[in-house]
């Protein structure tokens, strides 16, 4: 139910039901028809369903691709059933390619699974292989559909891809769907997940293989199979008849290694899954129910269904596909868990003990038990689903196994069977069987109790399985970025770009690789279609920085008529006389210069010398005419601006800054080619008035200039003002020695803000350049001034229609002085130490537009925030910067960017001026359409940035991306970027908080959320019950980060959250890139006790719920803002001893802000750790021990996002209830 | 008795009184015949060394609209103990300590010699000299340095206790703080906007916070903390001083082509003068601009930073093409009068080859006291020496400052007072002895001079209102006393009281001995300064108007002539140079405007006004003295026929010095016979005027430009100027006899002035 995502899956569902169908059922008849070969295996089915993943591959996929990836589609389009037609070209297409792969990921596979169910695993591989001369051809149609279409994807995605195939299949689903729905309750993605998990390592290769099978229906019994690993459910299998029939599928699995070089190629896998979900539900279900056979793998299926679409989001890859796609059905598990609960819940919960997706395994085990179809088929997913714990629900079963195993498996096991064989008679009924199943569902009240009462949190889709699982199979190879519109591995798997033509995911991520064509399409699917672009992002240290093109004198080479920078995209003609705008079409004349002749396919046979025609990204000279004025810039100057009022000099703030910036300034950032930084710098202290500094270098002594008209503010002093650092380093060192000891005494209070930004301003003005205003600020400033502001925080209005205007700034005041400082290139960071309220949301209006940041530090005292405040201060003066920037993001005719979210200022609809754009900023655009799109030519995307360089050179930094366009709401689903997606809809709905009440902005986004959702259901998923919860692969994490965004302390506060807090929040979130607000929503905890103390791996992250933490465990909790070590009451004393060097619980003193530096290879380790994720994120995260029942927890515990929030956040679990709900009521 | 100039001199030597009249016209109406108002040149601070302060208070008459101070015309009964105030005749009894008086034990203030006497009053706070620098930084590089190293070396002049401030100004006012170790602190203010004087108080810091009430004392001690930021003792802050104006820069901000510095000066005033103002009000502060362009920018701008705009010229201001003039003038006036009422005074040294908008300026001076300057360029001995002149010390080592003062005249019943021309402001006090008629400033018995010193004087303008039916008892005497109230540079508060009396006589019957007793250089003065005071206001042509209708009637009234015989014409010999005087003072920069700036005009007015009677008629007439073989140095006419081949000519203008060598004499120069022994002689006759010249360049305040030049050089123009044109290209019969050099002019030689005067004197028609 849960599951959904895949509706996919269901399709691949539907073809292992298919086969069951062959098998048992009439209705099968048509698919059987087609899969009438499958048939053939199905018999073998069960067999064959895995196998049929495998063979039915040829068949199958061509459902398992209609649901996952493009090709998919096309033949879903015929229609996802028409097996036959797609099948054929998929199959001819693909197989070749899949059985390579799928043969050595077989192996590895076998391998992976070898390990966990030996017996299983060997079955398999033998097993699969003589399927596949069996089923094979009916599978490898299915499949090979899926591969053709996905190829690429399978490349990258193998694993993944498995579990597309069974999305493929939801394509499939339409017919089999029904089953797949109840593949959702299929727990069998939890098994998958489960088998990822085990096999980890091995699974993306084993994963591979299994996936194939997912593609089809099969892919469910593959992904059992690889699930099978489990040795559990192998073993079940193995013991039990079906096993045999299993077998046989295996049999058609080995077929599968080679179907699976298919899934490899194909990507589908991620489909597969929403195919499983949502196909396999239903149809398959139906089908089996059409047999009695189906009926339990219906069972399965639904539960393999939901595996399915598990796998798509965790398992996506291979055989996790299984498993991840339980994860991913997880949430929809939940349900289906109860379901199956109810039924066998323990049981398949037991049954994969190995994974704890027990569904999994149960499901194999019974449906091994079952049918013998399905338990052969479903347990050999069953099995590898059983591990996969979660993802047995998951698709495992469902998918795979689902009809097998799933059915079979456990948990439906009597149930499903029971409720399934009624529908077996008619489809519908088996609707309603997934539906009785999952009942709570059905019945909402009880739905939701029973989901409360019995969802288990571990059979609803998993971030951490689907991160791992991603990570996993796609952190090995590099990137490539050379083909349009691949979806990138998860912003937090580390792996390595090339750039052969587009972008680097570091600088642009969007929310979908596949744009629909027609607004229609794209109103229809609610889906966002947007891109977080961060400029000047920091690439990693082994990719290659933007190269710097000189066109020179003329400028770049650019369109005549939209004006877009040379790139990939013109296209040379008339023998490289003229080159055709890849975005208005316009034709432009090369000039001269820059000719070069074509080769015979017509591309310039300098392209690969010439980084703008090969790269995706590069950096043009920009020449005297993209110049403000017309006259080449001075190098940018640094001004600081240091508060000096009783309270900042009481806690040691002015001390430490001054300390401080005497070695900082030697740290300016520079051109890599020069030695030292051309940046300039001033001082500027202030409380109630100013006081400007003069260290020209040739005086003895510095010079302060008091200025006391904050009124008029003015610059006294433009000589000497701004130095370089190295000139006048002896006065600068006298002055920063000064500063404390002058202001030492002060009884001054009050303070000044807005005067303090116009000195920096007028300062820049003065010297004409452009710069960076470091303000360190203290207090609200109350002192009579511009920007005088009065203390408005007023927790009364929290949760009314007036909530708004705490968000808004008090007066316009700072909105003109924001632009202003716009026109100036003079970008505010903003560092804040309040003791009370300051009111951010006014003070931050500056920084904000100009592209600045705010750092705020509550309450500081040096011995508790010095540390973090230093690092942020130093990291903020030396990231790259660039300055004056404008960005204006140009795309092909169809569509066109029409909102903007960061922190920059707009003067009109199109640029985005940034008067500071450092490495962290990322502005996140939407588009829209204002034409069609067609699938040829793709959506291109050129973002370009000209900004002026830390050493006063005016660049103009260019990317460029294209994505692919697509006709079927299908591949929409299927190429989402769920991350990216939570960062759109955070900063959309953080701005929308600002003009609407919050609760509103909450419904909105659910709203928006489950439209996206019911859209896919309605279009995607084949036919399943309403009951059922059925996700698309890629976005089966939509809610539970969703969930996280809407209980985020901005849009739900608790009572001890202030104004002040949520303001910065909300402001910070605005210039957040994905992999910021990903772990900002989702944080990291890991799981200490187990350290590998030796080598570099981080253990395996666990879920942001509390009952993940052991008494007996170590955590350390991040997400990008703070650093938690979360100490267990029931910690072993030695570890105790290890880390903070005492022995006892008690004796933990949770002031420490670092651990103590000991001597021994746990604690260097986890202080490496620690440093490790400190040097990750653009801000100094503090470390706090929090003891467990100790004052502090509920701190921590508030950052444990899946679990009820006491400031009224909803559970993962429940919100997923609620989810389904309004997903169901938009369906209805 | 001596002769009426001995007299006069004897007057002038004792009680610093020129009077024009020496023997007063009884009535009203033959005051008013007399042409030349009744009317004196009065000094207040007029040296004398051998005058003894006493250290007790002045004993006032009891009548409350009188308040005169006790003084040798007083009748005193000394039995009685009771004094009869000679100015309303209240009787006074004496106050306890005069007990012991009798006619052989009198106070020294009942002795005829101490007509004039100062009294030391011990009363209220003293508060220390109060110095604060307003010093332009947009000055070339060289100018700066030398200015500095003036400042520097003033501190050392400065009496150990003074206060100091120092302002500087360019685009941006800065006041700076002086008493910070390690770093120098300032504040600064946009040189655009005008302030308050409690603005500018608040942006310095200097209001009170609100103080906890203090029982008793107000915060006098706290005050003076706060000022103390930026005016510190002398001897606390010397080196920090020192340092901070040898860290001087210049004007930092850039300069465009073909625009000027912008110059605040207008703010930098106004906020030294609010500064003073807020702190320290009604105590003895000089404020000192140095300024080395005109104020560009802000409120007081004179003109605009264009340069091709160029500085108004009297042109400009007859045609009313002076934009900013007024409104500068208006700013200024205002600032002015702001500083007078707190008793403060400003001094402008402004040193530019171009004009730095004295015009719009002169009135900070010419209302507070304060000295004007103007030279070439701080680096000249001009300044530098001018400048260490103002800290020039008495026979006593005391400053030749004084300030706050306050002069307040009581006249005898048949005198009132209707004005004064000098360095002061009107205190608005009115009285039974304020005339309706003004002249200079009236309509107040009480003027403030905020800076006062030895040389400073006023023209007192009275009126005789006695009535012709009303004669005067034979042998009465009228009065006037002179009450000057001042903070002397030692920082006591003094009071100067001179009282003087002249005979009255019946104008129809003593004509001879009012005649006789005319002062005619007094009056003369004394008639320019009315002249002067008119050209403030009126056009150039109608002052001279009403100058030549005084002389003409002057002449009717005392010339011994035939009706319409103009060759008959004769004046007595206290009349005689009269004429010449107003002849000289028609061609002076003082009345003619052609080839002066309006800020060299204003300059030598403000200097005009306010020196005592002997520089004031250098002024008028120069002095020239001839060197020759033939004898000792000897004073010649000022006429170019004492422009002679062989003499050396020393010319002292007041403003210039100027030696100029004969034709013969240049060329023995230019031959070297200085050199040799055997003309011994000749080097000493070059030597001589040098010598002389030096004299006088040492004793000037401020220092004259000295000019040394010879017959041809193109600087001898200085000379050529101002020597009466009896020879001219015009008039050739004097032509080739060897009395002197043409003159290239069309000016009106002395002869043809006075000519044309007897002429009118004795026409009947006027």
């Amino acid at each position: 139910m849960n599951v959904n995502q895949q509706a996919h899956m269901a399709s691949p569902y539907r073809q292992p039901q298919p086969a069951l169908q062959g098998y048992s059922q009439p209705g099968y008849g048509e698919p059987p028809t087609q899969y009438a070969p499958y048939n053939g295996p199905n018999p073998g089915y069960q067999q064959g369903p895995a196998p049929a993943g495998y063979f039915p591959y040829s068949s199958l996929p061509s459902k398992a691709l209609p649901a996952t990836l493009a090709s998919d589609l096309s033949s879903n389009s015929s229609s996802p059933l028409d097996l036959g037609p797609v099948r054929p070209s998929p199959n001819s297409g693909p197989p070749p390619m899949l059985t390579p792969q799928g043969y050595s990921q077989y192996t590895q596979g076998d391998v992976q699974n070898g390990p966990p169910t030996m017996s299983g695993q060997p079955h398999r591989p033998p097993v699969s292989q003589p399927y596949l001369p069996g089923s094979q051809p009916a599978y490898h149609q299915h499949y090979g559909a899926p591969h053709t279409g996905m190829q690429q994807m399978t490349n990258q995605m193998s694993g993944m891809h498995v579990s597309a195939p069974p999305p493929a299949v939801s394509g499939y689903a339409p017919s089999s769907h029904p089953q797949t729905s109840v593949s959702f309750s299929g727990v069998p993605s939890f098994s998958v997940s489960s088998q990822q998990n085990s096999p980890a390592a091995s699974l993306t290769h084993g994963q591979p293989p299994s996936q194939p099978p997912f593609p089809g229906s099969p892919p469910l019994s593959q992904s059992p199979f690889p699930g099978v690993p489990p040795p559990g459910s192998q073993a079940q299998y193995s013991s039990t008849p079906p096993l045999p029939v299993s077998q046989p599928q295996y049999s058609s699995t080995p077929p599968l290694p080679v179907s699976q070089p298919q899934y490899a190629s194909t990507p589908p896998l991620p489909v597969s899954q929403l195919q499983y979900s949502s196909a396999p539900p239903a149809s398959s279900q139906a089908h089996y129910p059409g047999a009695q056979p189906p009926p339990a793998s219906q069972a399965q299926f639904s539960g393999s269904s939901q595996t399915s679409p598990f796998h798509a989001p965790s398992s996506s890859f291979a055989p996790p596909a299984g498993a991840p796609r339980h994860p991913g059905v997880q949430p929809m598990q939940a349900l289906p868990h109860s379901q199956y609960l109810s039924g066998p819940p323990r049981q398949p919960m037991q049954g994969p003990p190995l994974s704890q997706q027990n569904h999994v395994a149960p499901g194999p085990p019974q449906p091994g038990m079952a049918p013998g179809m399905q338990g052969p088929s479903a347990q050999p997913a069953p099995p590898g689903q059983g591990q996969g714990v979660h993802p047995h629900q998951n698709g495992a079963f469902g998918q795979m196994s689902g009809p097998q195993p799933g059915y079979g498996g456990s948990y439906p096991g009597p149930q499903n069977y029971g409720a399934q064989p009624p529908p077996p008679a008619a489809p519908p009924q088996k609707r309603l069987d997934p539906d009785s199943i999952p009942s709570p569902q059905v019945s909402e009240l009880p739905a939701v109790q029973k989901t409360r009462h019995r969802i288990d949190p571990d059979a609803i889709p998993s971030p951490i399985q689907v991160i791992e699982d991603d990570q996993a199979n796609r952190s090995s190879e590099p990137f490539t970025t050379g083909v349009r519109g691949q979806a990138p591995p998860l912003v937090t798997t580390n792996f390595q770009v090339k750039d052969q033509g587009n972008a680097s995911p570091s600088y642009i991520r969007c929310t979908s690789y596949n744009f629909p064509c027609t607004s229609d399409m794209a109103k229809q699917s609610q889906v966002p279609l947007a891109a977080v672009i961060k400029p000047l992002a920091t690439l990693p240290l082994d990719e290659v920085p933007p190269y710097i093109v000189d066109h020179g004198e003329t400028g770049p080479i650019r369109c005549n008529r939209c004006k877009a920078y040379m790139c990939p995209f013109m296209q040379f003609i008339e023998g490289g006389r003229r080159f055709q705008c890849g975005f208005c079409s316009c034709v432009t004349e090369v000039p001269p210069h820059y000719f070069q002749h074509l080769d015979h396919t017509g591309k310039r046979v300098d392209c690969y010398d010439r980084p703008e025609l090969s790269m995706g990204t590069c950096e043009f000279t920009a020449t005297v005419d993209y110049c403000k004025n017309n006259k080449i810039p001075q190098p940018p100057a640094f001004i600081f601006l240091i508060d000096v009022s009783y309270n900042a000099v009481k806690s040691g703030l002015v001390d430490l800054i001054c300390a401080e910036l005497k070695t900082l300034l030697d740290y300016l950032p520079r051109e890599s080619s020069e030695a030292d930084s051309c940046i300039r710098v001033g001082f500027v202290t202030y409380n109630k008035v100013l006081h400007f500094y003069n260290v020209k270098s040739s005086l003895a002594q510095p010079q302060m200039m008091v200025v006391s008209d904050v009124a008029d503010m003015f610059v006294p002093l433009l000589d000497g003002f701004l130095v370089n650092v190295n000139e006048s380093r002896a006065v600068i060192n006298s002055l920063l020695d000064q500063i404390p000891e002058m202001f030492a005494d002060t009884r001054e209070t009050e303070t000044v803000f807005a005067p303090v930004i116009q000195a920096g301003l007028e300062a820049l003005k003065a010297a004409d350049c452009a710069g960076k205003l470091f303000i360190f600020h203290s207090s609200l400033p109350i002192a009579e001034a511009p920007g005088k502001l009065k203390n408005r925080e007023d927790k009364k209005l929290v949760g009314t229609d007036k909530e708004k205007t705490l968000f808004q700034p008090q007066t316009s005041f700072f909105g003109n002085l924001a632009k202003e400082c716009v026109a100036q290139g003079c970008c505010v960071d903003l560092f804040l130490f309040p003791n009370q309220y300051v009111d951010v949301a006014t003070l931050g209006v500056v920084p904000s537009q100009t592209g600045g940041s705010v750092y705020k530090y509550t309450c500081f005292q040096v011995p508790s925030d010095g540390d973090r405040f230093l690092n942020d201060l130093r990291r903020d003066v030396q990231k790259q910067v660039g300055f004056d920037a404008v960005m204006r993001v140009r795309t092909s005719t169809g569509i066109r960017a029409t909102d903007f979210f960061g922190a920059f200022y707009m003067s009109n609809t199109t640029d985005v001026e940034l008067a500071g754009l450092d490495c962290d900023k990322a502005v996140t655009v939407e588009f829209r359409h204002d034409d069609k799109l067609s699938e040829e030519s793709g959506a291109l995307m050129q973002c370009a940035v000209l900004y002026t360089s830390c050493s006063g050179q005016r660049r103009l930094r260019v990317h460029n991306l294209s994505v692919n366009c697509c006709t079927q709401l299908a591949d929409l689903y299927r190429n989402c970027d769920t991350d990216t997606l939570i960062n759109f809809f955070a900063k959309y709905a953080y701005r929308s908080i600002l003009n609407s009440p919050t609760k509103t902005v909450r419904d909105a986004l659910i709203n928006q959320s489950a439209q996206i959702l019911s859209c896919y259901r309605k279009n995607c998923a084949s036919p399943s019950s309403a009951g059922q919860l059925i996700l698309p692969e890629c976005m089966k994490l939509l809610p539970v980060y969703l969930n996280c965004v809407l209980k985020s302390d901005v849009l739900q506060p608790g009572a001890d959250i202030s104004l002040d807090d949520r303001a910065y929040l909300r402001q910070l979130v605005t210039s957040m890139d994905v992999a910021e607000s990903h772990v900002f929503f989702y944080p990291r905890l890991l799981p200490l006790q187990k350290l590998d103390v030796e080598g570099d791996t981080l253990p395996t992250a666990v879920r942001d719920s509390e009952e993940r933490l052991s008494k007996g465990g170590l955590y350390l909790l991040e997400n990008g803002l703070h650093l938690f070590l979360w100490v267990g009451a029931n910690v072993q004393q030695e570890l105790l001893q290890s880390v903070f060097n005492t022995p006892s619980f008690g004796q933990i003193d949770p002031s420490m802000t670092n651990l103590p530096e000991l001597d021994n290879p746990y604690s260097r380790r986890l202080r490496a750790i620690i440093e490790n994720f400190r040097a990750q994120r653009p801000r100094y995260m503090k470390l706090m021990v929090v003891k467990q029942d100790d004052k502090l927890e509920p701190i921590f515990k508030h950052f444990l996002v899946e679990d009820k929030s006491t400031s009224g956040g909803a559970s993962y679990v429940d919100f997923l209830c609620h989810m389904h709900k309004e997903i169901r009521q938009l369906l209805s | 008795m001596a002769t009426y100039q001995e007299f006069i001199q004897q007057n002038e030597d004792r009680d610093g009184v020129r009077f024009s009249w020496n023997v007063w016209p009884s009535s009203r109406l033959e005051a008013t015949r007399m042409v030349v108002p009744l009317s004196c040149l009065f000094t207040p601070m007029k040296e004398r060394p051998d005058l003894p302060p006493v250290q007790y208070e002045p004993v006032l008459c009891s009548r409350p609209t009188c308040k005169a101070v006790l003084n040798p015309l007083c009748q005193v009964d000394y039995r009685a103990k009771l004094w009869a105030c000679n100015f309303c005749f209240q009787r006074n009894p004496f106050p306890p300590a005069y007990a012991g008086i009798s006619e052989g034990n009198q106070p020294a203030e009942l002795m005829p010699q101490f007509s004039t006497i100062e009294y030391i009053v011990q009363r209220g706070p003293q508060t220390p000299l109060i110095f604060l620098y307003v010093v332009d930084i947009c000055l070339e590089e060289e100018d700066l340095q030398a200015l500095k190293e003036s400042l520097q070396m003033s501190l050392s002049l400065l009496p150990p206790n003074a206060l100091v401030g120092l302002i500087t100004f360019g685009r941006m006012v800065q006041v700076h703080e002086l008493s910070c170790e390690g770093i120098s602190k300032s504040y600064v203010f946009r040189g655009t906007k005008d302030l308050s004087a409690k603005q500018i108080q608040e942006m310095l810091g200097l209001t009170k916070p609100a103080a906890p009430i203090q029982q008793g004392r107000p915060a006098q001690p706290q005050d003076h903390s706060f000022s103390s930021r930026f005016l510190q003792p002398v001897h606390k802050i010397d080196m920090n001083l020192t340092d901070l104006l040898s860290e001087l820069q210049r004007d930092p901000w850039p300069v465009p082509q073909g625009k000027r510095p912008l110059r605040s000066t207008g703010i930098a005033l106004s906020i030294a003068v609010g500064l003073l103002e807020g702190t320290l009000p009604n105590t003895g502060a000089r404020v000192m601009l140095f300024t080395g362009g005109p104020p560009t920018q802000g409120p007081g701008m004179v003109v605009g930073d264009e340069l091709k705009t160029p500085i108004r010229s009297w042109h400009d201001i007859e045609k009313d093409n002076a934009k900013h003039l007024k409104k500068a003038t208006k700013y200024y006036e205002a600032l002015a009068s702001r500083s007078a009422v707190n008793g403060h005074c400003i001094d402008i040294y402004a040193c530019a080859l171009d004009q730095t908008g004295l015009l719009e300026m002169k009135c900070c001076s010419n209302l507070t006291g304060g000295h004007i300057v103007m030279g070439d360029s701080f680096n000249t001995s001009l300044f530098k020496q001018t400048f260490q002149r103002v800290f020039s010390k008495d026979y006593n080592g005391e400053f030749r400052m004084a300030f706050g003062g306050e002069l307040e005249v009581k006249t005898s019943r048949e005198l009132k007072i209707s004005g004064a021309i000098g360095p002061c402001v009107s205190l608005n006090a009115k009285g039974p002895c304020v005339s309706e008629t003004e002249l200079g400033l009236g309509g107040t018995s009480q003027w403030k001079i905020c800076g006062i010193n030895q040389f400073t004087t006023l023209g007192m303008y009275f009126e005789v209102v006695n009535q012709h039916n009303a004669p005067v008892p034979q042998g009465s005497r009228g009065a006037i006393q002179f009450i000057t109230q001042y903070q002397h540079s030692s920082t006591q508060k003094r009071i100067r009281v001179t009282t003087v009396a002249r005979n009255w006589a019946d104008a129809q019957s003593q004509i001879q001995h009012i005649e006789a007793a005319f002062d005619q250089e007094a009056a003369a003065v004394l008639m320019a300064r009315l002249g002067v005071f008119r050209a403030e206001s009126e056009e150039g042509p109608d002052v001279l108007r009403w100058l030549d209708r005084q002389l003409i009637r002057l002449c009717q009234k005392f010339g011994q002539f035939h009706k319409d015989d103009p060759n008959s014409f004769r004046l007595s010999e206290s009349f005689s140079l009269y004429p010449q005087f107003m002849f000289h003072l028609r061609r002076s920069p003082f009345l003619q405007v052609f080839n002066n700036s309006p800020d060299e005009s204003s300059y030598y007015r403000h200097h005009f006004v306010r020196q005592d009677l002997t520089q004031s008629l250098i002024m008028i007439q120069p002095i020239l003295y001839s060197y020759s073989f033939y004898g000792p140095p000897e004073p010649v006419l000022l006429d170019s026929s004492s422009i002679l081949p062989d003499r050396i000519l020393l010319m002292d203008t007041f403003f210039q010095l100027v030696i100029y060598h004969g034709e013969t004499i240049a060329q023995w120069r230019k031959a070297g016979y200085q050199e040799m022994t055997e003309y011994e002689n000749f080097k000493q006759l070059l030597q001589a005027p040098l010598d002389d010249a030096q004299e006088i360049l040492q004793t000037r305040f401020p220092m004259p430009r000295y000019v040394d030049t010879e017959h041809g050089g193109s600087q001898a123009r200085f000379l050529l100027s101002k020597v009466n044109p009896s020879q001219t290209h015009n008039n050739l019969y004097a032509w080739g006899q060897e009395t002197g050099a043409p003159i290239l002019t069309d000016d009106v030689s002395l002869q043809v002035f006075m000519d044309h005067l007897k002429k009118l004197a004795v026409s009947s028609a006027s």
